[in-house]
């Protein structure tokens, strides 16, 4: 019970360090919920490029993981869930968000209903208070068993011929969203076509005690189709180009927040498809449905900005320069060819074709620079190859 | 669904049978369903010992609102009074005792410092209960949103504390959050005295003398005086007779009333109400049901945590609601015989506290899971005035014995059987010969005000009545205007704002609310 251990240590480092410290040979770290965590293994944009044209294998262990089980997971989850959970059946996952009483998002996450009323709830940030308030009423165990769990995500074209050559047989049949069994090491491997950067992709999860055998046999077998480490950094990027939001970046949960003005209710995060008002009785719902009536006060944009400077933090102008937005998340990416950006803009600012501009302060040589670049909004993900969804998965 | 008129009140007590009443006058179509074998709630009188009746909780009437007396023309349906404006008896057991009359002494021995003070402390408290007694029959603004309505409110708050003057207003903000122990300190030398007017204080709450909040709830106790109501007065009959009266009021007005109906849970259609099922497996169809119960009853138990938020059910699950009151009933075979007080004065409320370290010391020990060893008493003996209630001859006396807390080591037949000892033990020094005197005897400890009253944790304000839970926060914010988050779904009791005490106040803000509609968006 590494957890109980906490005193001892200031830092956890996740089952698989003894092969990442070894290829980390930038021996750049930062630390995610208490793990050691590579910023970049070798070469940041290589490591990118791996994601795009090869496979990239990430250290998802630090992700903070709930077991939510019980004769009540399902009407438990159906509360704390805006969208219909009893839609995502044995061997499926959903994508998903959950929020306080007044429609505000506390985070979002995916859902993977294991077996029959037993189910994974994989968060950015500890949900365990909030999860253990909802649970009056209902009979449903939860725990939070981030230690016990290892996992990798493995992603990219490659990713499906890569689990096939290491004996993931069938692989290429499982759909977007799908979780699959096969037996590893005298235990069981669980695999889920899903993943953080819009691309075909895998996560892998183990048994803390087979996650050296499991890389090994990852990296072995993935030799021949160009697999690489990945840290943060090429992540980054990666989940930037497939318009993904991250809690803490693209909005503040809600339960950190102490300004009411900070927090975003699902709608203003631009995921108005995961609240489903055809259920009852879910947190925020009643808050939600008068949002839909009164109108949002911000809206979530992907914007497409000139020039190639990353706007990163950017205040968002009108014509008349008037602040009417900030940008979250920016970065160059190298598949759109494009300066991208995530932004919250003010309502009603944000439609497409409104004429908006980035204020971007860029540094070179120690001298700042000030330049106002023009942002055209994009509908959809900045990079989202057919590869992403086709089923059965090409062999790269 | 029905045709959207049908209300469904769960549990006939006062404020209940209050809102039923203004429901079945505005032509709602109102059904009354009570657990119990007859209504009143915590204002019922019954027999506890073979001819010997009495008020089984509430025992005397403060702050019943007088326009509900008269909108409900509770008179005409049989609401008499057997003894109104009560005198307080502090008795010292020593057979020193003081008799108060509101700030007047009418008899007994205060240094000259204390007889003014006393009248001006009276005086100024009242002033301040007054602001808390308009507030009785309004709806409390919402915090944070809201529309006109809550601005108004909250506007209306403030103008009636303003209006107090500039010193009063001052006062009133420097004392209302703070304890009893400090102002009475401040003001009084007398022991006795001081005790006798801190046990108004902390009647039925879970606070002692020096707990923070503890002039709140003096204030709240007065605001029915400082209507004008009768002062401390007894109905004939005991406090059943308020309900029965109120009772015949929503009867005349075409309410229906059943008894024996103990409701199992509140049903849902979707995210609005649907009416609600019995204990017998009989479900009944209402568009609105309007519940008596104390808010974590019928959120939590009634309804069921799942069909609310986790927020709001985090707060509700945390409403301070353990009582600390226990009640005292003894049949009497004579009138017992106080020492060296005249016998005409044992009609009175007779209080046991006879300095504020007694209190602060009998609140020590309920803090840590005991009963008082020497508890303090507020006593009537209602047979006096009203010979209903007693064979010929003979008494009843009904006493809150203060503290007992609502904790299961104190709440056994042991702790019972030792409370009552000492309750008596209590007694006896200030009636030598009281117990040869006692036919039959019951105390109703916090477990057995629960079970009895279906009231959670025993507290008869469905509630701790603190600033926390007061007004805009009554029982939590998010239900403090009677309208609860799943709509047609209603709160009347205690448990809401303007909180215990026989009032009806309650009864009637929820009906308005109902008839509004719910919130104004």
């Amino acid at each position: 019970m590494r957890h109980k251990e906490h005193h001892r240590t200031a830092v956890y480092q996740t089952p698989f360090h003894p092969r990442t410290s070894q290829l980390n040979t930038l021996n750049e770290w930062h630390r995610w919920k208490d793990y050691t965590t590579a910023d970049a293994y070798f070469d940041q944009a290589l490591e990118y490029a791996a994601i795009r044209n090869a496979c990239a294998v990430f250290d998802l262990t630090p992700m903070t993981k709930h077991r939510i089980a019980g004769s009540d997971a399902l009407p438990f989850l159906n509360r704390l869930i805006t969208r219909d959970v009893a839609k995502i059946k044995p061997g499926r996952v959903g994508y998903c968000v959950w929020c306080d009483d007044n429609g505000q998002v506390i985070d979002d996450g995916t859902l993977f209903h294991l077996r029959e009323g037993d189910y994974r709830l994989c968060s950015q940030e500890r949900q365990l208070d909030w999860l253990s308030r909802s649970v009056h009423g209902f009979d449903v165990s939860i725990v939070e068993d981030t230690h016990e769990v290892a996992a990798l995500a493995l992603q990219g074209p490659t990713s499906c011929a890569v689990l096939k050559a290491m004996g993931c047989s069938g692989i290429e049949r499982l759909a977007p969203f799908s979780i699959a069994w096969f037996p590893f090491a005298g235990g069981e491997l669980m695999v889920s076509r899903t993943g953080y950067t819009g691309d075909l992709g895998y996560e892998l999860w183990i048994d803390p005690a087979r996650a050296l055998e499991l890389w090994d046999v990852l990296f072995e077998a993935g030799a021949s189709r160009g697999i690489r480490p990945m840290g943060t950094r090429a992540l980054e990027v990666a989940r930037i180009e497939a318009g993904f939001i991250q809690a803490g970046v693209d909005f503040l949960p809600a339960d950190q927040a102490i300004r009411l003005d900070r927090t975003r209710s699902p709608f203003e995060l631009d995921l108005g498809r995961l609240v489903d008002f055809s259920k009852s009785g879910f947190n925020g719902r009643r808050a939600l449905l008068e949002e839909r009536r009164r109108g949002s006060r911000y809206r979530l944009v992907r914007l497409d900005v000139e020039g190639n400077k990353p706007a990163r933090s950017a205040y968002i102008y009108d014509r008349r320069r008037h602040v009417i937005g900030t940008v979250t998340s920016a970065e160059w990416s190298p598949s759109a060819k494009a300066n991208i950006a995530l932004a919250s803009m003010q309502m009603p600012w944000g439609r497409p074709g409104d004429e908006l501009w980035a204020e971007i302060y860029y540094q070179r040589e120690l001298k700042w620079s000030r330049v106002m670049a023009r942002c055209r909004v994009v509908e959809g993900a900045f990079f989202d190859p057919p590869r992403r969804r086709a089923t059965p998965a090409a062999d790269y | 669904m029905t045709d959207g008129n049908r209300v469904i009140i769960v549990g006939a007590g006062h404020n209940g049978l209050v809102c039923a009443a203004y429901l079945a006058r505005a032509g709602r179509v109102v059904l009354v369903l009570e657990a119990a074998d007859r209504v009143g709630g915590a204002a019922i009188t019954r027999e506890f010992a073979p001819g010997f009746r009495v008020s089984a909780c509430a025992h005397v009437c403060y702050q019943l609102d007088r326009s509900i007396a008269r909108e409900l023309a509770l008179a005409s349906h049989g609401l008499k009074t057997a003894r109104a404006k009560l005198r307080t008896v502090a008795l010292a057991g020593t057979g020193d005792h003081l008799v108060l009359d509101g700030g007047r002494l009418e008899a007994g021995t205060l240094p000259d410092r204390d007889r003014a003070a006393l009248a001006e402390h009276h005086a100024r408290m009242l002033r301040f209960a007054r602001v808390l007694g308009r507030q009785h029959n309004r709806r409390p603004p919402r915090i944070g949103g809201g529309g006109r309505p809550d601005l108004v409110g909250a506007a209306m708050l403030g103008f009636d504390i303003r209006r107090l003057g500039r010193g009063d207003m001052r006062e009133f903000l420097r004392v209302a959050g703070i304890n009893i122990f400090d102002v009475l300190e401040e003001t009084f030398d007398t022991p006795l005295l001081k005790g006798a007017l801190a046990l108004d204080a902390v009647l039925g709450t879970n606070l002692a003398p020096r707990s923070n909040n503890s002039v709140l709830t003096l204030l709240h106790r007065m605001s029915g005086e400082s209507q004008g109501a009768n002062g401390a007065s007894l109905p004939r009959g005991g406090m059943g007779s308020v309900s029965d009266a109120i009772a015949a009021a929503a009867g005349a007005a075409g309410a229906k009333l059943r008894t024996r109906s103990p409701v199992a849970r509140i049903t849902l259609e979707g995210d609005r109400v649907s009416g609600v099922e019995l204990e017998s497996g009989e479900r009944l169809a209402a568009d609105t049901v309007v519940s008596n119960a104390d808010p974590s009853r019928t959120l939590l138990q009634l309804l069921g945590a799942r069909h609310l938020e986790t927020g709001f059910v985090h707060r509700v699950r945390h409403i301070r609601s353990k009582g600390m009151a226990a009640k005292l009933h003894l049949a009497l075979d004579a009138l017992p015989g106080f020492t060296r007080l005249p016998a005409e004065l044992a009609g009175e409320r007779l209080v046991i506290a006879p300095d504020l370290g007694y209190l602060e010391h009998a609140f020590d020990h309920a803090k840590y899971g005991q009963c008082s060893p020497d508890p303090a008493l507020e006593i009537t003996i209602p047979s006096v005035h009203d010979r209903t209630l007693a064979p010929a001859g003979q008494h009843v006396l009904s006493a809150v014995v203060q503290y007992a807390p609502f904790d299961p080591r104190a709440n056994t037949d042991a702790a019972r059987g030792e409370f009552l000892a000492r309750t008596l033990g209590v007694l006896e020094r200030q009636a030598p010969g009281l117990r040869r005197h006692v036919i039959a005897s019951e105390l109703l400890l916090p477990a057995d005000i629960e079970r009895e009253f279906r009231i959670t944790g025993g507290h008869w304000h469905h509630g701790e009545l603190a600033l926390d839970q007061f007004l805009m926060l009554r029982p939590v914010p998010g239900a403090a205007q009677y309208a609860m988050p799943v709509r047609g779904l209603y709160l009347c009791g205690a448990g809401c704002h303007p909180g215990g005490g026989v009032m009806g106040s309650a009864g009637r803000n929820a009906a308005q609310a109902v008839l509004r509609g719910g919130l104004p968006a």
